[in-house]
């Protein structure tokens, strides 16, 4: 047994690379745990009565009761709370009150084209955001900056709903550019096969470039608001992250080398914020991926937002639990990469 | 001195937005050549700024005017940015004070130096490589292929600084600004990396300023020393001739230092007199 214990699978550094994985993954359970428990019994707390919901408000008192126990509800909060989480092990998060389907089933109606209005949003915001915010930072004080600054200024302080009711206004209803509410034109929703609900994919996969199109022209508009605000918020960090580096004495090193000051810029300073902007996409991505409440009820967007919103004023605890965890479970999948991908942009973390 | 390779005349260096009504560098005039200049002055007396307008490197808010300002004969108020890209590194160089800041936290330091060779020289990856490695063995780096792969933050600040010098010194400039290099180093490494510095320098026959606050040190490294103050050069004089420096403040520095070879008890506080603010410069021409 020594001569194993010698030639060891198991290094020293790959013990620890395991230890923290486990300890990773333990606080990923924690985590998700106390999230459903929290909104589980949140939710049994709130005066809403599901069994009217279902029986209606003049029901007799047997069906009510039968529905009562049915739900579970004679029972303990806690063998309640037990029994969800053993459903919830195996997948089943429970129907939804309002459609009566299984709430899992319904999020996964809605929440591809939440994801796709996200996607699209994110890589405009990112793509304009970034490089925005760096040569704000770089020409300090200059006209660039000064317009970034500004054109910031007002996607921060206009709301979304008014952007895209005006967007709408002026690009749908006023110049025809754009389709209008909704994901696709009623002719083409039935065009081609729906396989990964995201438009965009099964259309081009469907080889249907008329539905493209349309799918397109209907998301490039509430797209672009959302981008909007997502690249003020991406610039406005990227360049206070940057305008710290400048000041940095390895910023003079790099120049007094006679490196120009946009290769010092972008090949000195950029990888130094490029951890700090890595966790603000990820945390305004993680933010969209919830849904744009606003923005999806204004251009009709079937996605997460919307169904979590009608879930809760419905009084659909099921759903609304149901959607709080799959929340969680992104938020944690998007700090699990952001872990991983700093390993690769800070090679101290190694 | 031996054939001047930058000159300054009237060197004047303004904040904006400053309100004290002094400006940071009030007509600083130098010649250095293959030689050692020692500037010395206290915080705040302009020599880092000094330093600095050489290179066109100031902050953006400073502004720099001076009668002159050549570098072999080529007027550095009016070259442009491009021309000052091929001078940084190339003719003229600058070393830092602190490794721990003035070198990138995520580049090798390998990399760093491969990078301020490859600026100004015509190499592949490779050459470039092996004269990075060799200028590390001419710092005394021992292992050099290891340290080479180093981050910054795995190397100590003696070795970090002995970087900075093959770094700086890789493109061979002329002249090579030290801007208070031992400052931030342990006592112990000072005179080391110093030594390596000197040791290139003389090898190289490069012109070397030498910016610190401690006279001790400049005198014994340099050639000739200015005694900067207020933003004003109070003093010029030969390194050898320190002992019999006639300006006030270089006297009160002098008798500042504490000595080995005789008690001095106790050591005395410079007294500053506003007088030298606007007052005579003491230059050796004078002083024979």
């Amino acid at each position: 047994m020594r001569v194993a214990a010698q030639g060891g699978y198991l290094t020293p550094r790959r013990r620890r690379r395991l230890r923290e994985t486990l300890v990773a993954i333990a606080s990923i359970g924690v985590t998700l745990l106390g999230l459903v428990a929290l909104t589980f019994f949140i939710g049994r707390m709130l005066p809403l009565d599901p069994v009217i919901k279902i029986v209606g408000e003049n029901a007799p008192q047997a069906a009510y009761d039968r529905v009562y126990r049915e739900l579970g509800l004679d029972q303990p909060l806690i063998v309640q709370f037990l029994g969800y989480l053993k459903s919830a092990v195996t997948l089943d998060l429970g129907n939804s009150l309002t459609s009566g389907r299984p709430v899992l089933e319904d999020i996964g109606r809605v929440f591809p084209a939440t994801i796709e209005l996200a996607t699209v949003a994110m890589v405009i915001g990112t793509g304009l955001g970034v490089p925005l915010g760096v040569l704000s930072a770089m020409y300090a004080n200059s006209w660039i900056d000064h317009v970034v600054r500004t054109v910031c200024l007002i996607g921060y302080s206009a709301p979304n709903f008014w952007l895209g009711l005006m967007g709408l206004m002026i690009f749908y209803a006023g110049l025809g550019w754009v389709s209008g509410p909704g994901r696709i034109d009623f002719v083409y929703e039935y065009g081609f096969e729906q396989r990964t609900g995201l438009l965009l994919i099964d259309t081009i996969m469907a080889g249907n470039w008329d539905a493209f199109r349309n799918a397109v022209s209907h998301i490039v508009l509430p797209a672009a608001i959302l981008a909007f605000s997502a690249m003020t918020y991406i610039s406005r960090m990227t360049r206070s992250f940057m305008a710290a580096q400048l000041t940095q004495e390895y910023i003079i090193t790099a120049r007094v080398k006679g490196l120009s000051w946009r290769r010092t810029v972008w090949r000195h300073a950029f990888r130094n914020i490029a951890v700090q902007v890595l966790t603000v996409i990820a945390l305004s991505y993680a933010f969209l991926l919830e849904g744009a409440v606003l923005t999806e009820t204004v251009f009709a967007w079937p996605g997460f937002g919307r169904y979590l919103t009608s879930a809760l004023l419905a009084g659909d605890m099921n759903a609304v639990v149901g959607c709080t965890l799959i929340i969680g479970i992104i938020f944690v999948t998007i700090n699990l990469i952001c872990d991983v991908l700093y390993r690769v942009l800070d090679p101290r973390t190694r | 001195m031996t054939e001047p390779l930058l000159e300054v005349e009237n060197l004047r260096i303004r904040f904006a937005g400053n309100r004290t009504g002094r400006d940071a560098v009030r007509g600083v005039s130098f010649r250095v050549g293959r030689e050692k200049l020692g500037i010395v002055g206290e915080s705040g007396s302009g020599k880092s700024q000094t330093g600095r307008a050489l290179l066109k490197l100031t902050p953006r808010s400073a502004q720099v005017t001076a009668t002159r300002m050549r570098f072999r004969g080529e007027d550095l108020l009016t070259a442009s940015e491009r021309r000052m890209r091929e001078i940084r590194g190339r003719s003229i160089s600058m070393i830092l004070q602190d490794p721990k800041f003035s070198l990138n936290p995520l580049m090798k330091v390998g990399e760093q130096i491969v990078e301020a060779y490859r600026v100004h020289h015509q190499a592949d990856q490779k050459t470039a490589r092996e004269r990075a490695l060799k200028m590390l063995e001419a710092v005394h780096i021992r292992d050099a292929e290891r340290v080479f792969s180093l981050l910054p933050h795995e190397v100590s600040g003696g070795m970090g600084q002995r970087i900075m010098i093959a770094m700086m010194l890789i493109p061979e400039p002329d002249i090579i600004i030290a801007d208070e290099p031992t400052s931030a180093l342990d006592v112990t490494v000072r005179r080391q990396v110093l030594c390596v510095l000197n040791e290139l320098v003389e090898a190289r026959d490069t012109g070397l300023i030498l910016i610190s606050h401690d006279l001790n040190l400049v005198a014994s490294f340099c050639d000739r020393i200015l005694v900067m103050y207020s933003g004003r050069v109070l003093e010029e004089i030969e390194a050898s001739n320190l002992r019999n420096a006639r300006h006030p403040y270089t006297r009160a520095l002098l008798d500042s230092l504490p000595r080995l070879d005789r008690h001095v008890d106790p050591l005395r506080v410079p007294q500053r007199d506003p007088s030298w603010l606007d007052g005579p410069v003491f230059g050796p021409e004078e002083g024979s």
